[in-house]
């Protein structure tokens, strides 16, 4: 049933060392029920958050907001004015707080780091060849240390998704344990892009190979394919988390990226955090949203609360 | 720690009346003797409506309606037109749910998530189900030209009132019937808001008659002479004494009775899918579930950790006002069914099985019982063989596939079972040795008009929903 | 003061939900109205889009359609006097509207009818359920203008096919306001395309075109048409069904035949042990 619980926490951290002891562990993981966990996820969905509460529930999902920009096109003067958005996202409002992080490739890190510089926001840079991650390991360890050499704090790494597909757990495992050696002391979030993985049974094991290797976060994806978060592929990385921090103790972030757009979105991922890992999790530290268009909605909602009236998108930043 | 504020459904979309008659011959009428009862909402005690108490002379005038409405209007109506009505009842159903729902969770005390988004979308379904059958009867496997009944008599629980009043009158007036029913004395508002839907349907006179009272109402109905079929869904206790009742009658008899099912847990299962189906095969509707999953059979080793994983669940349950839209479990249907409960769950802990609840508030008014599960309990204890309708699980455990279908075909019910496995074949191997009449295999507590329900040994006999759910309703 | 000068329709083919004029811009007069002429380009725009549109329809619960089917009902019972306007008697509406009823009640019972355990002789679960051939090219009957078209579009569709139908050339008014019916009732665009003009000129390419799981000749009146359409047909085995007798009473009860012809019939085996 689960690896949770009993096993001795010794046990675990020896699995990378072989592919087959990797093998077996990932794939004695329960299975996941797909209309079950579809089920699961709807039903939290229609918890109705009203008033006070959805007050509590907007302000903090601003401040788990990865403040993303992942363009070609993106340009110095463009990271600068999202990392300004990032520190102040209501200029309008003083009481409103700042987001958790601004999420850049790495080329843009320094101009996103000058304007980050003091604040509490947090840098985080995409590596390891985001999106597809289809270059040779060294590359993508060197790209790592460039992020975070020039001042990202959080490294958004992609997983093999071909080694894990094609069963080979231990290049996937290797790739992440050197990619945290990379990262030295940035927060190394690991991009399991479960769109590719295509089932939920796929999306628990390659949240344990995460975990088992070192992954401070476990992340759905990069939104560079068409499948991007769902409720119910994050119910089945909090299940992991969960159990993962029963079986070893320790707690492990979870981030929900592409797709989510709106208020509703969001505050149905902050009820299923809630009923499903509980107010441990309920923190910027250990849940992050990878969002761009979240944040004015947000602020849309929470001026609403305020006014009492529905704002209109042209009385907020565009940036 | 994310509270979520109070989000309570408005109680305004439905007008409740102050007293209600009984619904005979297509309008409502004062009962012969001009007895009355209250219906009152669980939750708080408060009462909602004054119910005419139908005596013996108003189940004879209902009777007489529903034979008149038969022989003359519905009986030679053709199975097209029928099914129109039908139609018609479906779409007003449809029109009206949000009304229907708030009035069930006031007089029943269920949460309004389930009335909403359970209950209401199953009642509707069923009529639109059985309106597609009442033009091809002759398609449905009973002969070429299959005949109604007459009239039924149709007695109802207070589980799921409004449901339970779909499964009785949508099959019946699909098959060519007219029907007299009682809903249960607790819970009569919505099958009174129906008969308003059956005037609005323009459905004639005397095709639907509605009778409020209690159990003698109930006895009266099912014993008179005029009525061809006796439908009921209730204890085991009352199916058997009209059971005796119509006994050396040419009344056809179904029964839907109660149930202490075995959901049970295997080492493989999907473990957190598991966990939810135990939960909602319990706490579903409080636990006033007939078919509930009221006996967890878990493989011995993985017990441990399935019950850390199901406390850890139940602590996540909201108990509280049923009109509040984030609450799970609502307020227990009366306080008779609460003193039953606490009777029974007495009776677990001094056998000594152990009690576990989580910490959970409940409410000063009204009647509520927190969720329970009792661990340690073997088959011989009351709480592993008596039907409590509430709330309480008892969990025991197996060692063996075959052990598993012993301990779960070991009581004198047979209407349900669930089997929690990731392997297939073990699923239709339990399947076919579980002796009960609905198998859930990795969900639990489903339904759909398509799908016959109905229980085997004192489950009852018979089956509603589905193609064979017609077969009570014909003469065949 | 003057009289008011009316507003005319404009006829339409239907093609993914749309109404577009037929690629080839040609058109024919019936009844005063031009008329699209469809081509064989127009056939093939049909094909895909009702291609397309399979997944989404027979995915759908089979309650859905139902719904669906019963709200098309509604939707006709509502234009009936648009339909007598056009010369199509009142009874004809009516019995029309209700073969829409008739088969929408079937959405979810022919399975129960059509499909069943099989008792094998081994320790074997065996099930057969229909479940819908998928593309289906319907060349409409002649007359009755619409009752024949509903009875040859309900039963196709209500299992799960998509159809694109070949309208009868002398009444595709119709037809095009049944699209407009269609249009308005929750149907998703692609399960039912229709297109008006000279049989000769779509319906070899429907009968010939590999991505169409089966055709129904209903309104084929010549013969060697319909034997030479049968032919094409043969090259990728599509199912057929042969045209029906010019006194065929299209009142009577239609029984399931049009519908089980346009079925699969799956049989799953698995074994049970523990």
């Amino acid at each position: 049933m689960t690896a949770t619980a009993t096993s001795a926490r010794s046990d675990l951290s020896e699995l990378g060392r072989s592919e087959t002891a990797l093998r077996t562990f990932l794939h004695g993981l329960p299975g996941v029920d797909q209309v079950g966990a579809e089920q699961r996820a709807a039903q939290l969905g229609t918890r109705s958050i009203k008033t006070t509460a959805k007050a509590q529930a907007i302000d903090l999902a601003i401040r788990m907001v990865d403040l993303t920009t992942l363009e070609g096109a993106d340009t110095p003067g463009k990271v600068r004015a999202l990392a300004a958005k990032a520190l102040r996202p209501d200029p309008a409002d003083p009481s409103c707080p700042h987001v958790g992080a601004v999420c850049v490739y790495p080329a843009m890190v320094p101009y996103v780091a000058e304007v980050l510089r003091g604040s509490k926001v947090h840098l985080a840079s995409v590596a390891t060849s985001f999106p597809s991650g289809q270059a040779p390991l060294e590359i993508k360890l060197a790209d790592t240390r460039a992020a975070v050499e020039a001042g990202a704090d959080e490294i958004d790494m992609v997983i093999n998704r071909g080694a894990f597909l094609a069963g080979r757990y231990a290049e996937v495992y290797d790739e992440i344990v050197a990619t945290k050696q990379a990262c030295g002391d940035a927060h190394l979030k690991v991009i399991l892009e479960t769109g590719e993985l295509a089932t939920y049974d796929n999306v628990r094991r390659a949240s344990w190979l995460a975990m088992l290797a070192g992954g401070d976060f476990i992340k759905t994806s990069t939104g560079k394919v068409p499948v991007a978060a769902t409720l119910p592929v994050t119910l089945v990385m909090l299940e992991a988390v969960r159990d993962f921090r029963a079986a070893t103790g320790r707690q492990v972030g979870v981030k929900p990226a592409g797709g989510i757009k709106t208020t509703k979105d969001a505050i149905k991922y902050l009820v299923m955090v809630n009923e499903t890992v509980g107010p441990d999790w309920l923190d910027p530290d250990w849940f992050r949203f990878g969002a761009s268009s979240l944040l004015n909605d947000l602020l849309m909602q929470r001026t609403k609360l305020t006014t009492g009236v529905y704002a209109g998108p042209d009385y907020f930043t565009l940036d | 720690m994310f509270e979520y504020a109070p989000a309570p459904e408005s109680r305004s979309v439905v007008d409740i009346k102050p007293s209600y008659g009984l619904f005979i011959d297509g309008t409502f009428v004062d009962p012969a003797d001009g007895g009355s009862f209250k219906s009152i909402n669980p939750s708080s005690e408060e009462v909602l409506a004054e119910i005419a108490e139908g005596g013996a002379q108003d189940v004879d005038r209902a009777v007489r309606a529903a034979r008149k409405a038969y022989d003359k209007v519905w009986g030679p109506m053709p199975g097209r037109d029928r099914a129109k009505y039908l139609y018609r009842i479906a779409r007003i159903i449809q029109e009206r749910s949000r009304e229907l729902a708030v009035l069930e969770s006031l007089d029943n005390g269920k949460p309004i998530k389930e009335s909403r988004d359970v209950d209401l979308p199953l009642v509707a379904a069923h009529f639109f189900y059985y309106a597609g059958w009442a033009d091809k009867l002759p398609h449905a496997g009973f002969g070429a030209n299959p005949q109604p009944l007459g009239v039924a008599a149709q007695v109802i629980p207070w589980n799921f009132p409004l449901l339970m009043l779909a499964w009785k009158i949508a099959p019946a007036l699909a098959a060519g019937n007219t029907v007299v029913l009682k809903p249960a004395e607790t819970t009569p508002l919505t099958a009174l808001l129906f008969a308003e839907i059956c005037q609005q349907a323009e459905l004639p006179a005397g095709v639907v008659n509605i009778v409020t009272g209690a159990g003698e109402t109930g006895r009266a109905l099912v014993e008179h002479d005029g009525v061809d079929k006796v439908a009921f869904t209730g204890s085991t206790d009352v199916g058997r004494a009209i059971a005796r009742a119509v006994a050396g009658s040419r009344k056809k008899l179904t029964l839907e009775l109660g149930g202490k099912a075995a959901n049970i847990v295997f080492d493989d299962a999907p473990v957190d899918q598991a966990v939810e189906g135990i939960v909602n095969g319990i706490f579903f509707n409080q636990g006033h579930v007939c078919c509930a999953g009221s006996r967890l059979l878990v493989q011995e080793s993985v017990a441990e950790q399935v019950l850390d994983s199901l406390k850890r669940r139940m602590a996540q349950l909201r108990v509280g006002d049923p009109l509040d839209k984030n609450t799970d479990i609502g307020a227990i249907n009366s306080a008779a069914q609460l003193a039953r409960i606490r009777e029974l769950t007495e009776a677990g802990a001094a056998e000594g099985a152990e009690r576990w609840s989580p910490p959970c508030e409940l409410p000063d008014r009204g009647f509520w019982f927190a969720p329970t599960i009792f661990t340690g309990v073997t088959q011989a204890h009351r709480i592993a063989r008596e039907e409590i309708f509430g709330p309480v699980l008892s969990v025991l455990t197996f060692r063996t596939p075959a052990e598993a279908v012993e301990k779960a075909n070991n009581t004198p019910y047979g209407l349900s079972a669930g089997i929690w496995t990731e392997k297939g074949s073990r699923i239709l191997w339990m399947a076919d040795r579980l002796r009960a009449g609905v198998v859930w295999a990795n969900t639990f507590n489903k339904f759909d008009p398509t799908s016959p329900f109905g229980g085997y040994k004192e489950s009852g006999y018979g089956r509603e929903g589905g193609r064979h759910g017609l077969e009570a309703y014909l003469n065949v | 003061m003057s009289e008011r000068v009316a507003v005319r329709k404009t006829y339409k083919l239907f093609i993914g939900g749309k109404f577009p004029r037929s690629e080839s811009g040609r058109s024919y007069l019936v009844q005063s109205a031009n008329v699209s002429l469809a081509s064989r380009k127009d056939a093939r725009d049909a094909v895909v889009a009702a291609r397309a549109a399979v997944k989404g329809w027979a995915g759908a619960t089979a309650y859905n359609r139902g719904q669906i089917l019963y709200r098309v009902a509604e939707m006709l019972e509502g234009r009936r006097e648009q339909f007598v306007a056009l010369g199509v008697p009142g009874d004809e509406v009516d019995a029309a509207t209700d073969r829409w009823v008739w088969y929408a009640g079937w959405s979810d019972k022919l399975p129960q009818v059509y499909g069943g355990a099989n008792p094998v002789a081994g320790p074997y679960f065996n099930l057969s359920a229909p479940e819908p051939t998928g593309v289906v090219a319907v060349v409409a009957p002649e007359a009755p203008a619409l009752l024949g078209l509903v009875s040859v579009i309900a039963p196709a569709i209500v299992t799960g096919n998509t159809v694109v139908v070949a309208a009868s050339p002398a009444a595709p008014l119709a037809a095009v306001t049944l699209a407009e019916v269609l249009a308005t009732s929750d149907l998703p665009g692609g399960v039912v395309n229709i297109l008006t003009g000279r049989l000769p000129e779509t319906v070899p390419t429907l009968a010939a075109h590999m991505d169409v799981n089966a055709i129904d000749l209903t309104g084929v009146a010549d013969p060697e048409l319909a034997a030479d359409l049968e032919v094409r047909a043969a090259e990728n085995l599509k199912r057929v069904l042969r045209p029906v007798p010019d006194d065929h009473d299209w009142s009577s009860d239609p029984g399931v035949g049009r519908m089980t012809a346009l079925l699969e019939t799956k049989t799953v085996w698995h074994p049970k042990g523990i």
